[in-house]
């Protein structure tokens, strides 16, 4: 009989909200988690704003020991283990202590980690002190540090990896573990992915002048997916977590169900065709939605919701078009969308994931999320999407399948397909 | 003076040509992207280079009117102007 893979746990780090009740409650209600971030302007950013979670209010002794805090300078570590940590917690779920548990793995993304724990480490080789670098500076820096890091607190035995794929991280490291379970080599997953904050890793897509640059005295309003005014992604970062399990191990342990994730595609455009390093191929994008379709077994007019990439760039109309061809439906029967971005940011490789967690939260509190900072509607988007689709607001309807799709520099898309879950 | 900086200009931009476009192909009315087909992404490199080259400072609202050569002929001249 065919694994199906089900969703008994979420944790998320988000710039709007740390933990799923707080988080839940800010997409519900449209809060921003955007602000001014005074460092980038001494820093002479032309964008002064970025998404950042708030984790000074947490005693992060709840997630790590006062060792493991010694001189501990990676943001992504801290977001990711808080989600990672969470999610695990939040699926019934306690650390293995004595032996490895060798159905359990991990797969946690990112794009880079650790960037201020590397700074320091230049900084100490370039004055010639490579000796003062301390014990932790691999760690925090490598790629696999993430999941290196929650790999031993939670004691998986089974694989433990990093993917990268940019901005498709998230989704990416979802359907890695996915295919895992599907494949009967794990009976769970802990997946996610996590981004560092700061000005080293936004620096860069500053410098490409693709961020907002006239809303730094109104944060809140910068980031406009599918707006006519998009002028740019707002960075961001933070962590997002699923735990992923065999249907038949969660009902085995009684465990509460999300949704399930009925399968997906991962796929690359070649960078041919309209396809760049940093610009997608459109055939490539409408394959990877159709196969997930197809893969998940159901048909594109049982999509409900679709919580798109749309970034708040000048390629949202593209992708509200490419959603169009892929799933033939237009108009005021094209599924709702939704772009958690307006709220937080463009979290890189956290993406993904903090928008899988946001699309499972939908089916939980039985609502399509509204979308922030899009009352006036791309002209393009208007001609594809009847605006009815595009909520506002939060709507009362209890979705039933949700499409959730990543895209990232490279020219690479992932997609997966949730459904709600009916014993 | 205006010939001098178009040259040096052109040296820059030729330098982020594809492969399949010859340098020959930059005119002064040469539109960056859609006829001399270089990726939106090195605009950003050019305008580094032009600030090296002439020793100016570019905002980016002048980044925003830079389609052709001839608009970052004229953004060049205006700056030296005002130096």
């Amino acid at each position: 009989m065919a694994v199906r893979v089900v969703v008994t746990g979420m944790g998320v780090c988000a710039p709007n909200g740390i933990g799923l009740v707080a988080f839940g409650h800010a997409l519900q209600s449209g809060m921003s988690g955007i602000n001014f971030q005074p460092e980038l302007k001494e820093l002479n950013f032309s964008c002064q704003i970025a998404g950042k979670p708030n984790v000074d209010a947490y005693n992060l002794n709840d997630y790590f020991t006062n060792v493991q805090l010694k001189g501990l300078n990676a943001s992504g570590v801290v977001y990711g283990v808080m989600a990672g940590k969470d999610a695990w917690q939040d699926a019934g779920l306690s650390a293995n202590t004595e032996t490895p548990d060798w159905d359990s793995g991990i797969v946690f993304g990112t794009g880079i980690l650790g960037v201020d724990k590397f700074r320091e480490a230049i900084y100490k080789v370039d004055q010639g002190n490579v000796r003062r670098l301390g014990s932790t500076s691999v760690i925090q820096t490598m790629a696999s540090g993430i999941s290196a890091y929650l790999g031993g607190m939670l004691g998986c035995g089974n694989q433990v990896t990093t993917n990268s794929s940019a901005c498709t991280t998230g989704t990416e490291a979802i359907l890695m573990g996915y295919e895992r379970i599907k494949s009967k080599k794990a009976k769970r997953m802990l997946v996610g992915s996590c981004s560092d904050s700061g000005p080293y890793v936004w620096g860069g897509f500053d410098a490409m002048r693709i961020l907002p640059r006239n809303y730094n005295d109104s944060p809140a309003k910068a980031s406009r997916p599918m707006s006519a005014t998009a002028c740019g992604f707002v960075p961001g970062s933070g962590a997002g977590a699923l735990v992923l399990e065999s249907s038949e191990s969660a009902r085995a342990r009684g465990a509460k169900i999300y949704g399930e994730l009925l399968g997906g595609s991962i796929n690359s455009g070649g960078q041919r065709n309209g396809g760049t390093m940093i610009a997608p191929n459109s055939e490539a994008v409408v394959r990877c939605i159709r196969t997930a379709i197809k893969e998940s077994g159901i048909t594109p007019s049982q999509i409900d919701v679709i919580n798109g990439h749309l970034t708040a760039t000048t390629k949202d109309p593209l992708e509200i078009k490419n959603w169009s061809i892929a799933l033939g439906r237009s108009g005021k029967d094209f599924p709702y969308v939704n772009s958690f971005k307006g709220l937080f940011g463009h979290c890189l490789a956290a993406a993904g994931s903090i928008e899988c967690v946001g699309s499972l939260l939908q089916f939980k509190l039985g609502q399509v999320f509204g979308n922030l900072n899009c009352e006036d509607l791309h002209p393009e988007i208007k001609k594809v999407v009847d605006a009815s689709r595009i909520p506002q607001k939060s709507l009362d309807i209890a979705p039933q399948i949700i499409a959730k799709a990543s895209f990232g520099f490279g020219d690479v898309n992932a997609c997966a397909i949730f459904k709600s879950y009916n014993k | 003076m205006k010939e001098e900086h178009f040259v040096k200009l052109k040296e820059i931009v030729s330098n982020y040509l594809p492969d399949d476009v010859s340098s020959e192909a930059i005119q002064l009315e040469s539109n960056f992207l859609e006829e001399l087909n270089i990726n939106s992404a090195n605009l950003v490199d050019i305008v580094l280079d032009v600030e090296d080259a002439f020793d100016i400072m570019l905002e980016n609202e002048d980044m925003d009117g830079m389609q052709t050569m001839a608009d970052a002929q004229q953004i060049i001249q205006a700056k030296l102007e005002a130096k």
